[in-house]
């Protein structure tokens, strides 16, 4: 008797949701069916790959990322070279410096920065907040203000802050709302609730349900993936049909792993910008096949495999 | 199709005798119906029940045991699909590559070079379990048995790859003993490798150019009664070999198809063919899709940071958490003089707080107490984590070895601040803030004042 193939096909896919304008412009979403399961349907729009900066520039970048963007002095000049990194999709901006617990920048010095890197590209922006919710409020509606026309993607709309970046990203400048939630299936669900009772259109939504470096509690992550497809597709549940982005670079390069130098780390680790590359390419990886529809890298040794990866699974 | 446990109970002798360990025949099939008990627990089940039974309850997936000794691995034996829905049991092993192409010295250094990743990581030994043993186009049989000779000299379980039926008979009447996997068998020539293989008493891996013709040399070998199987899903191209991937585990086990029902390799060098980067990837990629056995061309800790960590944590146990052992952590290079910080043991508050305090770059005494496992405010809803128990604790085990007389406790516990200073007469009591990220600043702040 031959393999009687029973392909899971749902009658249901991931909301698409387009980023950026022109000829560079990405879909994420589509799918109706597990991630990469070609065989059993269509896979929508590919995955795709994104390349963080932030306003800090390059210091503290490793080596190989420094090198990269070798000659480049402004932002500007920075954001035109991530654009053109062979693999890349999208460019993501990092506003760290806003954190009040860090360098604490102004909103208006963020603000110059991120005009300054949205008029530079033709490539998507997505831009990510300073990690502290409060001021993420004001930075990202500002944000949102300034890069008008562009569809960009504010990330970091959170349950504490949601209101101000939604209303400003989703309804008054029609740009797309990130609904950023920690690593919880129910979390995830309840702020795309009221996300959309705010006015914003489902389909002007994509979720970051949370992010881990593989080895530091991504038993998580795997089965809030997991379970967020399932009931996207299974269920058809409309609050979770978002396509689902994963910022990975900022995760995987803080890790011991990816920072410990070659003469403080234990015997026989070598190199540690390959242990960095290693940890960002296999988090990458793993967020792919459990369901991320992009994810945010930053090594273009990173860049390069992950997209190559995509390409032949896709 | 699996039985309900009221189907089961039907079938059961009702005599509630408590022989089998559960409390009633009810609870009892219950259990069997999950799986968690044998149904050979019972001593009273008729002959006949049994036998309508085993079939219907036997795990979709067979669980197939590589390897002698203490290096023998189970490998497969999964019911579920996704780990949140129940749990992944038999975690992946890795296996690094050698070839009968390569010089004696080349083999040698790969040799020594499997044996250099070893290290423990939340109580778990992380090292290379195996090793894959290419056989060349035209090998002589001499040189591959040498090899494989060589490879099984580690301890290490060997898969000897090769479709040459002479290569396959030398290496095994040097290695059967150790059990290794003789990965040899395809459309064309199962027949001569199955008997080779089940002469030797080893486990024969099955390769096929497509699922389809994959499944039909399956059939064929279990016809011909040998079911110690592995499945090689490695195809020609990456997209095909994740689809092989799957719908061999997804037979298994939501399609009750027991032909699929089999462990898998997959080899990860060969398809990313010396991309280092993409190699990564697809390790990871086919950790997480339904590898039991992934080949990389050497294990490195490049490539063994990341992906021993990944495995920790799919295989862990969701309805388990992640422990960490109690003591004392010195970070930054702290000394009994600095500092001490104290949480729980729950694994990922563990690295959440222990990475923020490496980043904070300020030498702390990372101070971590039994728990049970959770989280700072469920342990200390649970009555786990009080100031009796962070007292006792400090007493018996920190006041004897660090100097240092600050402590600084979970922000989301500042309650405990007043209780412990009290029973801990000579310390002071310091809030950390509620969130770890917070830490950093937090820290470098009280350096900037002298205060730590």
């Amino acid at each position: 008797m031959p393999f009687n193939r029973k392909p899971q096909k749902f009658n249901t896919a991931i909301n698409v949701v387009e980023i950026g304008t022109g000829d560079k412009a990405i879909k994420l979403g589509g799918a109706s069916v597990f991630p990469f399961y070609t065989f059993d349907g269509p896979i929508g729009n590919t995955a795709k790959v994104g390349v963080e900066i932030s306003d800090m520039g390059l210091e503290g970048e490793p080596a190989g990322v420094k090198a990269y963007y070798e000659g480049c002095t402004t932002m500007a000049e920075i954001a035109k070279k991530a654009a053109e990194m062979p693999g890349a999709d999208f460019v993501s901006l990092k506003l760290e410096g806003g954190d009040p617990n860090g360098v604490n920048k102004s909103v208006e010095e963020l603000i110059a920065v991120v005009k300054e890197v949205v008029d530079a590209i033709d490539a998507p922006l997505v831009i990510q907040g300073c990690k502290n919710a409060e001021k993420d409020g004001e930075l990202l509606a500002k944000a949102a203000e300034a890069c008008q026309g562009k569809n960009v993607l504010l990330m970091s709309a959170k349950e504490e802050n949601y209101k101000a970046v939604g209303a400003a990203a989703g309804l008054a400048y029609n740009q797309k709302v990130g609904a950023e939630s920690a690593v919880d299936i129910n979390l995830a669900k309840q702020l795309n609730v009221v996300t959309t009772q705010l006015g914003v259109k489902a389909e002007s939504i994509v979720m970051n349900v949370g992010t881990a470096t593989v080895g530091y509690g991504y038993d998580y992550v795997i089965s809030t993936l997991d379970r967020i497809r399932a009931a996207a597709l299974t269920q058809a549940d409309k609050m979770l049909q978002m396509p689902i982005i994963t910022p990975v670079s900022s995760e995987t390069w803080g890790v011991k792993e990816a920072t410990a130098d070659e003469a403080d780390a234990p015997a026989g680790w070598g190199c540690v910008e390959k242990r960095g590359i290693s940890m960002e390419v296999q988090t990458a990886a793993a967020d792919l096949v459990s369901g991320s529809d992009a994810v945010i890298l930053k090594h273009p040794a990173s860049v390069a495999a992950i997209a190559k990866m995509i390409k032949e699974l896709s | 199709m699996a039985l309900t446990g009221i189907q089961i109970f039907k079938m059961s002798p009702k005599k509630n005798c408590k022989e089998c360990g559960s409390p009633t025949c009810m609870a009892f099939c219950m259990k069997v119906a999950q799986g968690a008990v044998d149904i050979s627990a019972c001593p009273h089940f008729s002959a006949d029940a049994i036998a309508q039974l085993s079939e219907a309850t036997a795990p979709p997936m067979k669980t197939i045991k590589i390897g002698a000794g203490e290096n023998e691995y189970s490998l497969g034996g999964e019911t579920v699909l996704y780990r949140h829905e129940k749990t992944f049991v038999n975690k992946t092993r890795y296996a690094a590559t050698l070839c009968s192409c390569m010089d004696d010295a080349t083999i040698d250094a790969k040799i020594e070079a499997a044996k250099v990743v070893d290290y423990e990581r939340i109580g778990e030994r992380m090292f290379t379990e195996a090793l894959f043993v290419n056989c060349a186009e035209g090998t002589d049989a001499a040189k591959y048995a040498e090899v494989a000779k060589k490879a099984a000299a580690t301890g290490r379980p060997v898969i000897l790859n090769t479709t040459c039926a002479d290569c396959a008979k030398a290496a095994l009447a040097e290695i059967k003993a150790a059990k290794p996997v003789l990965n040899a068998a395809n459309a064309a020539n199962y027949a001569e490798m199955n008997a080779i293989a089940t002469e030797a008493g080893v486990v024969l891996g099955v390769s096929g150019t497509s699922v389809d013709e994959l499944y039909d040399t399956v059939a064929a070998l279990e016809a011909a009664g040998n079911k110690n199987l592995v499945l090689d899903v490695t195809m020609d191209t990456i997209k095909a070999t994740y689809e092989a991937a799957v719908e061999v585990r997804r037979g298994a086990i939501k399609n009750n198809d027991r032909t699929f029902g089999y462990p898998s390799i997959v080899n990860v060098a060969k398809l990313a063919d010396g991309d280092v980067a993409l190699e990564q990837a697809l390790a990871a990629a086919f950790t997480m899709k339904y590898g039991s056995i992934v080949v990389v061309s050497e294990m490195d800790y490049a490539m063994a940071l990341p992906v021993f960590g990944l495995r920790q944590n799919l295989f862990t146990d969701p309805q388990k958490p992640m422990k960490v052992a109690p003591g004392i952590y010195p970070l930054n290079g702290a000394d009994e003089n600095s500092i001490c910080l104290t949480t729980v043991d729950f694994a990922l508050t563990y690295f959440l707080v222990s990475g923020e305090l490496e980043r904070s770059g300020v030498p702390v005494n990372l101070i971590i107490q039994d728990a049970g496992g959770l989280s700072v405010l469920t342990s200390w809803a649970a009555g786990k984590l009080s100031s009796t128990s962070v007292s006792d604790f400090m007493k018996a085990e920190v006041e004897p070895k660090i100097a240092n007389r600050k402590l600084i406790i979970p922000g989301k516990v500042a309650v405990l601040k007043g209780d412990i200073e009290a029973k801990l007469p000579g310390w002071e009591v310091i809030v950390a803030p509620l969130e770890a990220v917070q830490l950093v600043k937090f820290l470098k702040d009280m350096q900037a004042a002298g205060q730590c």
